[in-house]
């Protein structure tokens, strides 16, 4: 079941009466259960594809469709929800709300889809026990690691049930431990929970577990291997 | 609702220095707001005392022509029917025949203007509360000759108890009128003004002794506090006909009412000036406040949280700023007035003179309305409340991908 499909996608920016092609006609396809990365250099794309595959940014062109709903279609508030409710985001700089503990960042997205309680709970305790984060529940960010943080953030982008989970060079602030760390969870969550995973990447660790790797270079997909 | 507060809640307490800082500035604008409204209404309290209390007060009843000329010729004779017209309304308290006049008093070669009042003394005690005045001597009988003079009268006169008062002035249709008078009291007036020439008689030994038996130059109507007045004088102004008219002490004494509202406009501008100091101060906290957290809202809204949510939790940061402000202020303010009230500022000097000159105490007076406080209260809520436009608008004009980066 294709879970993102994406038809001659562009993105051009304006810059002084220069068009620049940021997306330049984007073909792709995912499956559920997917672990794709998506590398290229800087200024290849990759997050301005990202962007537009997390309903965050407006394509100039083209067509995506998350789940069977053409996302350009919706409009803002109905993107905000169609977000909450399908796609999970992990970032760079992990992101977490400064004032929660780890378990209320979780329990935050739930929050906001109006789950019940107990369920909320359940899930919180469960997803941070997947991540390896029991008995850790009760810490601020601030007092967790960068790799815990960005474990919470992975705890968090799964708490709503996405359809995909999209990761915006998730380990680029990560030792190399704690990067391992990531990775294995997340590998394990998606063999285990069927979860598809896209990563914007330079790190060729993540290159190395995904199992399928698109390149863009110039706003194109240059090139799509499967291991 | 509950994550939201709570939200908010742990929000504004990110950078401690700066939202006590904020909610300092709310704390003494809220202060010194209260503070100067209960000095303010102190005042116009006591001035509205003086005038009511122990002078006019809240209505009275003339011959029609009286205001205009007051003159004993434009006096009334007694009517047991008026009287009872008006005590028919359960509002009054109780109404009060007097009978007032102007004269000069004298003792050896001294001699001074004074204000002759003709009472009912076990009733116009009841209103001005003079029996409790006394400060030698003692009060006036049901029938007695004799006059109880303000304090400052019977030192100028040098006149003590049982000395005699002559007083000379003009009667009922211009008969001259003399008379001598054993002093049975000395009275401190409330109105330094009245203290200096008070001279009070029993009524019927004031219309003897100004050949108007029977007369009244008025009927002092008394109701609880200025609202029942305002509420009745209309009524009582369509129900009191020719040959009688019916004024309000704000009638009366309109230049107590201008002061008053001269100076209490005087007051709101001043109030205006520091509300519009607070309210930048807020603002400036919560426009710092939201610049360094674009990022975290852009981040907030990308993973779901509508931006209507997000503009109820900055706008309930907002009140938490205001509402710890004004609570701290107001905890600190009412028992601050609340002694204050019990222990007027004595004033000194120039300022004291000048306020007896105009017939005040020279006491700087704290009034423990409940207004002091509320309207303090509401007035910064208020200017929280417009403040918190500004992170409802934000917030829903955040652009996340913008957002995301910080800009």
């Amino acid at each position: 079941m294709n879970v993102i499909e994406v038809k001659q996608l562009e993105k051009v920016y304006n810059d002084s009466e220069v068009k620049v092609y940021a997306l330049n006609g984007v073909d792709l396809t995912i499956e559920e259960g997917e672990f794709t990365a998506i590398v290229g250099p800087s200024g290849s794309g990759k997050t301005t594809f990202l962007n537009m595959l997390g309903g965050l940014d407006q394509p100039t062109s083209g067509y995506i469709s998350i789940g069977g709903t053409e996302i350009s279609q919706l409009s803002s508030s109905q993107l905000i929800n169609f977000r909450l409710n399908n796609i999970g985001f992990v970032f760079q700089a992990y992101n977490l709300i400064p004032v929660l503990t780890a378990k209320e960042n979780v329990e935050f997205i739930m929050h906001l889809q109006n789950q019940p309680k107990a369920e909320r709970e359940s899930r919180t305790m469960a997803l941070l026990k997947a991540v390896g984060l029991e008995g850790r529940e009760n810490s601020r960010p601030n007092k967790l690691s960068g790799g815990q943080q960005q474990r919470v953030a992975v705890a968090r982008a799964l708490a709503s049930k996405p359809k995909f989970v999209l990761a915006d060079e998730p380990t680029a602030n990560l030792d190399s431990k704690s990067t391992e760390n990531l990775l294995e969870i997340m590998e394990e969550l998606n063999k285990k929970e069927n979860i598809t995973f896209v990563f914007s990447t330079h790190d060729q660790r993540v290159v190395n577990k995904a199992r399928r790797v698109l390149t863009l270079e110039d706003g194109k997909i240059i090139s799509d291997v499967r291991k | 609702m509950k994550t939201n507060l709570k939200l908010a809640w742990r929000n504004i307490w990110r950078n401690k220095r700066r939202t006590l800082i904020t909610v300092a500035s709310i704390f003494f604008g809220v202060l010194l707001s209260a503070y100067m409204t209960s000095m303010q209404e102190g005042s116009y309290d006591k001035m509205v005392d003086i005038v009511v209390k122990f002078y006019s007060g809240y209505m009275q009843v003339h011959q029609e022509d009286y205001w205009e000329n007051k003159s004993i010729n434009n006096s009334f004779d007694y009517d047991q029917a008026l009287v009872d017209q008006l005590k028919k309304h359960s509002e009054i308290d109780f109404v009060i025949p007097r009978l007032e006049s102007f004269g000069l008093a004298s003792a050896g070669e001294l001699t001074r203007g004074t204000a002759i009042f003709g009472i009912v003394p076990d009733v116009e005690t009841q209103l001005t509360g003079i029996a409790s005045k006394i400060v030698s001597g003692k009060y006036l009988q049901t029938t007695d000759d004799g006059v109880v003079i303000g304090e400052g009268l019977a030192k100028y006169l040098k006149l003590g108890l049982s000395d005699t008062l002559v007083i000379i002035t003009q009667g009922y249709h211009g008969v001259s009128a003399a008379g001598k008078f054993p002093i049975r009291g000395i009275i401190k007036h409330a109105s330094p003004e009245l203290n200096k020439s008070i001279v009070y008689m029993e009524l019927k030994t004031c219309q003897s002794f100004l050949n108007a038996e029977n007369k009244l130059t008025s009927l002092v109507v008394n109701v609880a506090n200025n609202d029942v007045m305002n509420r009745m004088l209309k009524s009582l102004k369509n129900e009191i006909k020719s040959p009688y008219s019916i004024m309000s002490w704000e009638e009366m004494q309109p230049e107590v009412v201008q002061q008053i509202e001269s100076d209490r406009a005087g007051g709101i501008l001043m109030k205006a000036i520091l509300y519009i100091v607070i309210a930048f101060g807020i603002f400036g906290t919560i426009m710092m406040m939201i610049a360094e957290r674009r990022r975290e809202f852009g981040v907030m809204i990308s993973i779901g949280m509508q931006k209507r949510k997000l503009s109820v939790i900055l706008f309930f940061e907002t009140l938490f700023i205001g509402l710890l402000g004004i609570a701290s202020g107001i905890a600190v303010t009412l028992p601050l007035i609340l002694i204050q009230a019990q222990n007027p500022i004595p004033l000194t000097g120039q300022t004291a003179k000048l306020m007896e000159d105009f017939g005040f105490e020279p006491y700087m007076f704290f009034s423990t309305a409940p207004e002091v406080f509320w309207q303090q209260a509401i007035s910064v809520f208020l200017l929280t409340m417009l403040v918190g436009i500004y992170p409802v608008i934000a917030a829903r004009r955040i652009k996340e991908i913008k957002a995301l980066h910080g800009t």
